[in-house]
């Protein structure tokens, strides 16, 4: 099935543009055809053909698929740079979208979608709504994406024409397709959206899991990864969620099994059953190990993720090292990263085995990969404590080959051995001295001279080999040349002699007085002042022994790491770095840094957004708001410098904020105050990650403001979105831009006790089941001592309407002790016991909860609540 | 994590665009040749590289190479780096069924069906349909392309997305090839470094209807499960990949095997046997092959010294010795033997010898087979049409090398021995197919074939 249309490639002599022109205007069908498939062809190879865009669009009302679907795709390139006449081309997208034809239908919205022109989009709603009600899932399934695609134009209009509602009723969709399409554009219009919008619940879990036996593999993808958001409620659920998922490992495409694995590895943190997990490990190592099996892009995929996976559970592919020797026939990148992968699986019962291999890979001829190898045979030895003299025997061995790069590789691991294991491998230093000639690369001379420096006292000729390198002292690199000094600082020192005196003379009027190097000079000077004043001080700074370094091929530190892990398959997964490090976040970035850039052209202060960030930065105040000062001149977008510039440029804008609680919904209250000269609008609000996930739950809604003038706004706010790692704390940073002036960043406090939830109130009898369920080292206390009770009604009132409900009291000799319960959400309760006398300052309040990280931070909240 | 690539580049040789589909309008075309392109220069070759870039614009490039055409994607997301790279694979799989090859020539020759399939593959970026079958039903090529236009079939969405309604076929067959690639690599002291086998259920269908089919296999579990005594006919499979035709989660409960296949040929299931089993495996099949009715024999050998008494042996031992006399000339010796049963034969034997890349004058002399200098591939090839079980075969060879060489020569590439070879009627697992069931609603009497065959995978052994 052969075509012939690089026919249409080859141009005639005639003008090309009026001869194709004409022939699009043709009255015969099948000339027309050719005349758009010559445009097409144009338009492949890059010419500028949009000037045909009448003509074309005119050839639009066809029956022929094929020609429509030539004029849609050149509508597609072209519609952006005609949005005028682009608007031509509505009438018959409309038409095709009520085709009888289901494939015309969807050509049509798909089409359409894909013309990012505002006017169109308007257009595009109508039909879009029809389609994704549509009888034939072929066109639903389109429209599904078709709703991702407008949000991408215009998010507004998706979200007033109500398509949200409508692309969420789709994942109970009966058609699979349909489902998992739904499920790829919610996930994607979460992404670029702060509020929640697609939030997986049980009820849509269970849907998923079943749309995912049936659907086609892509669709498999997109599901299990829409999946690995969702946060089982217990550990049966999670089991539940791992058994329905755990098939997939079984699946021919790659992609599939390993979406699959992330999903599992994400619920095993749940798991608590060591016999569960110990299945779920053994269940997962063959399809991985199988994944190797695959082309050499994914196995590269697949060997960065299992680079984490092996970080995380090393069990799982603990005996699996040996499918990740290298073949003859791997591309370089593959190897590289099995080597990685090797260096983490070995162990004292397999070294042996690796070294046999690393050996056979540092005489291969890529020189990486050599280089790697041997590096990796060093790590090996610092990893392995009992096998660290059989990889010296191998490294010894290398540099017997006398191959230049390998002696310069085996050196420098040799010296990170030494810094390992002081004391215990000098013997070989003989060995590695033979080689001194061969070296010509900074670091592998670097390591050498370190090594002469270190063990002076026990290489005989070592003011000798040191002197060997001083000749060509100021040509050195500056690596060397640092070595250089320190290494004849400590053969002084050990060796006073007249010998190494001559020689420390010459070296520090080299590095002082003959060089450039500011880091040199110093250390030079330094020593210099030490060895003239006190030399047994020297000793004690040059000789000291020096900390013993560890392996560092597990690198990851385990919040990044987890983070990783949530992103298994993913490119974040095979950067290793967060997808924040390399997506920008708004889609729409690329076009909005270019009107910032022209922004800043335009005010002629380029320099006052760092100032701004100086003097906004970074206050905090204990209480619940913040008051900042913001000074900023006065960044009028005038076109000519302001000559009071500088006298007004002291201007104070302030803005105050606290989070509030009302109605059940938290809220940020912020208000602003224009202390410059400008009127401000365009305010626009963002919070970074933080312990509660806090972060605005919409726009920032400030009018513009007139100079002097004052705003106050409420920030609908959402909770536990996006959580950031680590240990809980209160703090939550907050950067507020508008048009007119740089970003101003400030930090806030999160009072815990907007999160109490209404919810909080229990009965007496589950306080009390709860209160002996927890074990005792749940419980803290702490005492409040500014506090005063005066009166224990207002007490519990002024409580409950911060959601601290009120259980029971009882009397404990002259103090009254009350239980009281709250709630935060996840599930989260306290069980709060205060004891205190009425009218005396001084309460002590007990709590108990599961989860005790959070106590500190409740402490705080309720401090603040007994003010 | 939400993810889709803004961009599909079909590239040439040179990483200039051959066609391209903008799926998000926010890559430009330029950018990605300039990047591509110098990477390319950069790098040489594009094997050194790895599949996944990015520039310091913030777009991630993906890309798989195929003849002279690189496909190419841009994103600007993180997305789902494994599965995009399969989708780029399955690309060519798709072109290649309708243009027989791809490369630059034909995607010139075709480039409105590629635009068409472009769009139809992949929509916004993320893949959707990539069944070249189905796909050819509703896109075609210019020569079979009709006036009448065109509705989706129903596979596309259907719970079976992989085969279409109404198929007819006068007799209905289906071919069931049990294929097992042994992958071994032998370290140059002769110790076996790893081997493994990969075995794949290879189907051709040729049925009509909608067919149910269920396919039994002597697998352990199952057996066990069902209680029939296993007396060492069982077999374990490391691990299982089924086509997406079959039930998985059937399978995950009892171990069923059914599905609707696709029409026409596909890898039903492919499977992997790890080191030890194998061991024990290949020295089962070995008995059984030579007694069959002396089942019982087999579970003498299921202790555990088992592992100490039988070493494994690979199929086709390869021994070398290569003697450099100074710089002028090599002398091989070359030593094969067969370590299977007599009453197998292997077949298109080819046992590649490396040789240093500036030897002349080749005087070869063998026991069986011919052997020649193929200067391309910098070996020897010694080709034994048909090497029957227990023999053992020797060629001798003698090269010139130049007597005068460059000063810093280029350390010599250490490549291994490999070694290809078929031996029919074979399996080194065991795996046999116990029966395949085939139930249309039609009622028609279907016949299944079945073969087995054993061949040489990554076979390598390393030289000192």
């Amino acid at each position: 099935m052969s075509g012939h249309d690089s026919k249409y490639f080859s141009t005639t002599k005639k003008g090309e543009i009026p001869e194709l022109k004409e022939e699009l205007n043709s009255q015969y069908k099948d000339k027309r055809k050719d005349a758009v498939k010559k445009v097409i062809a144009a338009m492949t190879v890059g010419k500028d053909v949009s000037s045909l865009f009448t003509d074309v669009v005119n050839c639009m009302q066809t029956e022929n698929l094929e020609l429509k679907k030539l004029v849609y795709l050149y509508l597609i390139n072209y519609a952006k740079s005609q949005p005028d006449l682009a608007i031509l081309a509505v009438n018959t997208f409309v038409k095709d979208s009520q085709d009888p034809n289901p494939l015309i239908r969807a050509l049509a919205v798909r089409t359409m979608g894909c013309i990012r022109v505002d006017k169109i989009t308007e257009y595009l709603c109508d039909p879009l709504q029809r389609c994704l009600k549509d009888d034939d899932p072929y066109v639903r399934k389109t429209a599904a994406i078709c709703v991702a695609k407008l949000y991408d134009i215009n998010a507004e209009l998706v979200e007033d024409r109500g398509f949200l509602e409508a692309l969420k009723d789709l994942i109970s969709d009966n058609n699979p397709m349909v489902v998992a399409n739904a499920v790829a554009a919610l996930a994607e219009i979460q992404d670029s959206s702060a509020r929640p919008i697609f939030e997986i619940t049980s009820h849509t879990l269970s849907k998923l899991l079943t749309a995912l036996n049936e659907c086609t593999e892509w669709g498999q993808v997109f599901i299990l990864d829409s999946l690995s958001k969702y946060k089982a409620a217990d550990v049966r659920e999670a089991e539940n969620i791992v058994e329905r998922v755990t098939p997939r490992l079984q699946h021919a495409n790659c992609a599939v099994v390993l979406s699959a694995v992330k999903i599992i590895l994400l619920q095993m943190e749940l798991i608590t059953s060591t016999d569960v997990v110990r299945n779920l490990c053994k269940k997962m190592a063959p399809p991985l190990v199988t994944l190797l099996s695959a082309e050499p892009e994914i196995q590269y995929v697949a060997l960065r993720n299992i680079n984490l996976i092996v970080q995380k559970r090393p069990t799982i592919l603990a005996h699996e090292i040996k499918v990740f020797f290298c073949k003859y026939n791997d591309p370089i990148y593959v190897k590289m990263e099995k080597l990685e992968i090797m260096i983490k699986l070995a162990s004292d019962r397999n070294i042996d085995q690796v070294l046999l291999e690393f050996k056979e890979y540092a005489t291969e001829v890529d020189v990486d990969f050599v280089r790697k190898a041997v590096r990796a045979i060093g790590r090996c030895a610092i990893k392995l404590e009992r096998a660290a003299e059989r990889c010296i025997s191998v490294l010894l061995e290398l540099i017997k080959i006398k191959v230049n790069y390998v002696v310069q590789e085996a050196i420098i691991v040799i010296k990170d051995i030494f810094r390992r294991y002081p004391n215990t491998y000098e013997s070989i230093i003989a060995t590695l001295c033979e080689s001194l000639d061969t070296l010509d690369e900074p670091e592998a001379k670097a390591s050498m001279i370190w090594i002469i420096g270190e063990y002076a006292e026990r290489i005989d000729n070592a003011d000798e080999l040191l002197e060997s390198f001083l000749e060509t002292f100021p040509e050195e690199p500056a690596l060397v040349q640092l070595q250089l000094l320190t290494a004849t600082v400590k053969l002084f020192l050990k060796k006073p002699t007249e010998g190494p005196q001559q020689m420390i003379q010459a070296v520090l009027n080299n590095a002082t007085v003959e060089t450039d190097n500011p880091d040199l000079r110093d250390r030079a000077y330094i020593y210099w002042r030490l060895l003239s004043t006190d030399p047994e001080a020297a000793k004690d700074v040059v000789l000291a022994e020096k900390p013993v370094i560890s392996d560092d091929s597990n690198q990851l530190d385990s919040s990044l790491l987890d983070d990783l892990l949530a992103n298994i398959s993913t490119l974040s997964s095979v950067y290793h770095k967060p997808p924040e490090a390399f997506v920008s976040r708004v889609k729409t970035a690329p076009r909005a840094d270019d009107e910032e850039f022209a922004d800043a052209a335009e005010t002629g202060y380029s320099e006052s957004p760092s100032q701004g960030v100086d003097g906004a930065s970074p206050s905090s105040s204990a209480g619940t708001s913040s008051h900042v000062p913001v000074m900023q001149p006065p960044a009028t977008p005038a076109p000519m410098p302001d000559l009071l510039g500088d006298l007004m440029g002291m201007d104070n804008s302030i803005i105050s904020a606290q989070l509030v609680r009302r109605d059940g919904q938290i809220f940020y209250d912020i208000s602003f105050d224009n202390g410059t000269q400008a009127v401000l609008d365009g305010f626009m609000i963002q919070f970074n990650k933080n312990t509660f996930g806090v972060a605005a739950g919409g726009p920032l809604q400030v009018p513009p403001m007139q100079p002097g003038a004052s705003a106050r706004s409420l920030l609908p706010m959402v909770a536990f979105q996006n959580i950031s790692p680590g240990a809980p704390n209160s703090l939550l940073q907050v950067a507020v831009k508008n048009n007119q002036q740089p970003v101003w960043y400030f930090n806030d406090k999160i009072p815990m006790h907007v999160f109490f939830g209404e919810d909080g109130k229990m009965e007496r009898t589950s306080f009390l089941e709860a209160w002996k369920s927890l074990p005792d080292d749940n419980e803290f206390s702490k005492e409040f001592a500014a506090s005063v009770i005066s009166s224990i009604d207002a007490t519990i009132e002024h409580l409950a309407a911060s959601n601290v409900f009120f259980i029971a009291k009882r009397k404990n000799a002259n103090k009254d002790v009350l239980y009281m319960s709250a709630k935060i959400p996840r599930g989260i309760p306290f069980l709060i016991e205060l004891t205190a006398a009425v009218g005396v300052p001084g309460v002590k309040c007990a709590v108990k909860t599961p989860n005790k990280e959070m106590v500190a931070l409740f402490f705080e909240a309720m401090e603040s609540l007994l003010k | 994590m939400a993810g889709a690539v803004s961009a599909l580049f079909l590239l040439d040789i040179k990483g200039r665009v051959l066609v391209w589909r903008d799926y998000r309008g926010d890559v430009s075309a330029l950018q990605a040749e300039r990047f591509f392109t110098k990477l390319l220069d950069k790098e040489g070759d594009s094997e050194s590289h790895s599949p996944v870039v990015y520039d310091d614009a913030g777009v991630t490039y993906m890309f798989i190479q195929h003849n002279n055409v690189f496909l190419l994607t841009a994103s600007r997301q993180n997305c789902n780096a494994a599965s995009i790279l399969l989708f780029l694979h399955r690309v060519v799989d798709v072109f290649k069924h309708y243009f027989e090859e791809l490369e630059e020539e034909s995607l010139r020759d075709n480039f409105v069906v590629v635009y068409e399939l472009l769009d139809e593959m992949m929509d916004f970026g993320y893949p959707q349909y990539t069944e070249a079958k189905i796909l050819s039903e509703f896109i075609k090529t210019d020569a079979y392309r009709m006036e009448v236009s065109q509705r989706p079939p129903m596979a596309v969405t259907n719970a079976v997305s992989w085969r279409s309604e109404g198929i007819r076929y006068k007799k209905n067959e289906v071919f069931l090839d049990v294929v097992e690639s042994v992958n071994i690599l032998v370290n140059s002291n002769g110790q076996i470094v790893r081997s493994d086998v990969v075995g794949a259920l290879k189907m051709r269908t040729y049925l009509s209807g909608m067919p149910e089919c269920k396919l039994g296999l002597n697998d352990r579990v199952l057996l066990e499960a069902q209680g029939r005594a296993t007396k060492g006919k069982a077999i374990d499979l490391d691990d299982i990949k089924f086509h997406q035709c079959v039930r998985l989660a059937r399978f995950e409960n009892d171990r069923t095997i059914s599905f609707i296949p696709p029409d026409g040929s596909f890898d039903l299931m492919t499977y992997r046997l790890s080191t030890q089993v194998s061991l024990l495996l290949v020295i089962y099949s070995y008995w059984m092959l030579k007694i069959p009715e002396m089942h019982y024999l087999v579970p003498l050998f299921s202790c555990l010294s088992l592992f100490d008494v039988l070493k494994v042996k690979p199929l086709i031992w390869v021994e070398a010795q290569i003697e450099k006399h100074s710089r002028s000339r090599i002398e091989l010796m070359v030593k094969a033997r067969s370590q299977f049963k007599e009453r197998s034969t292997a077949t298109n034997v080819e046992i590649e010898v490396p040789v240093p890349s500036d030897s002349t004058n080749p005087n070869i002399r063998t026991s069986m087979g011919s052997a020649a200098y193929a200067p391309e591939r910098d070996a020897m090839v010694w080709k034994v049409k048909s090497f029957p079980g227990g023999k053992e075969y020797m060629c001798r060879a003698e090269f010139s090398l130049p007597s005068i060489t460059a000063e810093e020569a280029a350390p010599e590439k250490k490549a291994p021995i490999r070694v290809k070879f078929e031996i029919p009627y074979f399996t080194v697992s065991g795996i046999q197919v116990r029966y395949l069931k085939i139930i249309e609603k039609s009622g028609y009497q279907a016949l299944p074939w079945v073969r087995y065959i054993t061949m040489a995978g990554e076979y390598e052994l390393r030289l000192t």
